[in-house]
């Protein structure tokens, strides 16, 4: 495609095609209209002198009789030429008096008024001007014509012609220039933006449009192509984290699993010495599958996948429920598992993810936060205000300091002193997924002493009146108290 | 022990296949492979299997398509969905599609065992028997109640439900995640013990103070409940 080929394909051209063909044929009308006005104005003002001569002519007439008419018509059409003539023949068409001549003798014959050519005595070789005349029959055979040159219309005519060309050759020679103008300006952003997009596709994903800062569409564009960009480099940089932290932590189990064959193809002597092995082997391989099925369920809900799954839940009841499966564990480890949860709160929500993930904040609690030195107490809550819905879980266990809460939802990452414990570092991570893929947020906070996670999620409304609450678990507390 | 099943399995991975297979006949059961989905259709339609484990993906046909054919066609033989892929929405795609139960890949062979050994129904209880007995042992489905040698064993709901499912699958292993997919509904792999403890909160109530234990752990695979030993 042509550089001018793309000029005129863009739409701004063809607006600006449109815009002119409506302009053009405004000004005609327009022009149209003040050339019509102009016109009556004018053959008014003619016929107006023309009258008002006739009048004057009249009165003298019958003052003075022809001989007075004859003086009058003289003295007037000797005055310096002011546009208007006259003639004054007998009834046989000779002239007595008047300041033109050529006149064919028909043109008398009749009273009345019309146009005619006419031509001054004494130049009788110009071309004939145009004339506006009335002709009178006066008594006693004597014809007055009286008339007045048109030339000024005809030259007013001329104008407005000329008017209407150049007006319109100006509109279309701008309208032209402008469209080429505001479409090569658009062109021009288009293809920066263009050009921005190839090298973005060609890779180098840190590459930005131009934003002018006018605020017009185009910025807001811009604007808005780069906050994805910003969005796609951030799940890129994600993703880049995420398979180095693969790599890192899936191949600790590996070397394990396979120091484990190799020590076990190098020493074990008896049955059990292979079978102690070989379980070990077994649960090295259960641990990466678990890492595994979290990992994908993480990227899952990163990507936004399972939302179109999303139902109206009872996160009250979600809690419940995993407390009340929690529950015997606690109780297991000495620890008391209290569940706040008195009202039905409903989210729009994957149960299943929410459900797996109060589970997560349960258990890491139970496993961090439990045995010598700590409260051995978890908390688990539901509660709303507004538009939003926190699932909380709080423990008395060592907590994590302020510097590394932000560090902690990410993947892999397991704090220096949980290392030793049991875990893959996805916990939070995934708790973390979950709630930007329900639109809502994880918060790690101090809870004086321990920790507690909390899990806002935007509310849906109940809807008015339902059933005061889908009870079918018993509730823990009476469970405990058993 | 349940009697011999008579098995299909549609798997493209004929390792994986002579693996499943071979854990099949050991365990008493008999179990054809067909190595893609049309060789799987014409061998479903074709004989009588007890449950059918079809993989998800397979070449020729898809198992999806597989299962909806067969089941389009009247079938009302179970299928387990094996695949690797394993969220939420996968799994209810692959129920939706026909399936009875879905394990993903990863498993362990006894998980799929028991999991097949449900699925048949030779074993425990018909979901329409309103009292279930093991020993002396009863549990009344209606008036839920559980009474051991005539004496009344006051249960939680969720103990009676947990309960209710290892009976109705008595003689047959449950396995953990079946006990928590089944039980209490949910599709996550726990990693702590939560499962053992309610288990044996259980077996303290039903087995306490009585010689003969019913409740028996299946090392490696899950628990049973059955009368008498194995």
């Amino acid at each position: 495609m042509t550089a001018l080929g793309k000029l005129l394909r863009t739409t701004a051209f063809k607006l600006a095609l449109a815009y002119l063909a409506v302009f053009a044929a405004l000004s005609m009308v327009v022009l149209a209209y003040v050339s019509w006005h102009a016109n009556a104005l004018i053959a008014g003002q003619l016929n107006a002198t023309v009258s008002a001569e006739i009048t004057g002519l009249a009165e003298q007439y019958r003052q003075g009789g022809v001989r007075k008419l004859v003086a009058v018509v003289d003295e007037r059409s000797n005055r310096a030429a002011n546009g208007s003539i006259y003639l004054l023949t007998t009834f046989t068409g000779d002239p007595l008096a008047g300041n033109i001549s050529g006149l064919p003798g028909a043109s008398l014959a009749e009273p009345g008024e019309r146009e005619l050519p006419y031509q001054l005595s004494g130049h009788d070789t110009a071309a004939p001007y145009p004339a506006v005349v009335r002709v009178f029959l006066l008594p006693g055979g004597y014809r007055l014509l009286v008339g007045r040159d048109t030339e000024e219309r005809e030259r007013l005519k001329g104008v407005i012609a000329n008017a209407v060309q150049w007006s319109l050759a100006l509109v279309v020679v701008l309208g032209l220039a402008g469209g080429v103008f505001v479409a090569k300006r658009v062109l021009k952003r288009l293809d920066a933006m263009t050009e921005t997009s190839r090298s973005i596709m060609a890779g180098d994903l840190s590459g930005r449009l131009a934003v002018t800062g006018s605020g017009d569409e185009f910025d807001r564009l811009a604007e808005a192509v780069n906050a994805m960009l910003e969005r796609i480099n951030e799940l890129m940089a994600g993703l880049k984290e995420v398979s180095d932290n693969i790599a890192h932590d899936l191949k600790t189990p590996l070397t394990r699993l396979r120091n484990r064959a190799e020590a076990a193809l190098r020493d074990a002597r008896t049955e059990e010495d292979w079978q102690g092995s070989i379980e070990q082997i077994i649960a090295e391989s259960d641990g990466m599958i678990r890492i595994f099925n979290a990992l994908l369920l993480i990227a899952r809900a990163e990507s936004g996948g399972g939302r179109d799954q999303l139902a109206e839940l009872d996160v009250a009841d979600v809690v419940r429920g995993v407390a009340e499966l929690y529950e015997p564990l606690a109780e297991e480890r000495g620890a008391t598992l209290t569940v706040v949860a008195p009202v039905s709160v409903t989210v729009l929500g994957n149960r299943e993810l929410i459900g797996q993930v109060v589970a997560n904040l349960v258990e890491n609690a139970l496993n961090y936060a439990t045995g010598e030195g700590t409260g051995n107490e978890v908390t688990v809550s539901s509660e709303a205000d507004g538009a939003s819905v926190r699932i909380a879980v709080a423990d008395r266990g060592p907590g994590i300091p302020e510097a590394d809460r932000a560090r902690a939802v990410e993947r892999f990452v397991r704090l220096d002193s949980s290392r030793s414990r049991p875990g893959s570092g996805l916990g939070l991570a995934l708790a973390n997924a979950v709630a930007r893929l329900h639109g809502g947020e994880l918060a790690l906070d101090d809870n004086a002493p321990g920790l507690k996670v909390t899990l806002t999620l935007p509310r849906v409304p109940a809807r008015l009146p339902g059933p005061p609450d889908r009870v079918r678990l018993p509730a823990p507390e009476r469970d405990a108290a058993e | 022990m349940t009697s011999a099943m008579k098995l299909l399995i549609v798997e493209d991975d004929r390792e994986a296949a002579a693996y499943v297979v071979k854990g099949f006949a050991e365990a008493g059961h008999v179990a054809d492979h067909a190595a893609d989905g049309e060789e799987g259709y014409a061998l479903a339609s074709g004989a009588n299997y007890d449950v059918l484990v079809v993989d998800r993906m397979l070449p020729k046909l898809d198992g999806l398509t597989l299962i909806g054919r067969l089941k389009g066609e009247g079938s009302k033989t179970p299928v387990l969905i094996l695949s690797a892929l394993g969220q939420v929405d996968d799994r209810v795609q692959g129920l939706r599609a026909g399936g009875d139960d879905y394990l993903t890949k990863p498993y362990a062979f006894a998980e799929l065992l028991a999991r097949v050994e449900a699925l048949s129904r030779r074993g425990g209880a018909s979901a329409q028997e309103t009292v279930y007995r093991i020993g002396d042992l009863e549990l009344d489905r209606l008036s839920h109640t559980v009474t051991r040698g005539g004496q009344d064993v006051p249960l939680q709901p969720r103990e009676f439900r947990l309960l209710e499912y290892l009976m109705r699958n008595a003689g047959q292993v449950v396995t953990r995640t079946m006990l928590l997919e089944n039980v209490w509904d949910y599709h996550f792999d726990p990693q702590t013990n939560v499962i053992d403890v309610h288990v044996s909160r259980l077996r303290s109530k039903i087995d306490k103070g009585f010689d003969k234990q019913l409740l028996h752990t299946v090392r490696g695979a899950g628990y049973m409940i059955r009368d008498g030993a194995r």
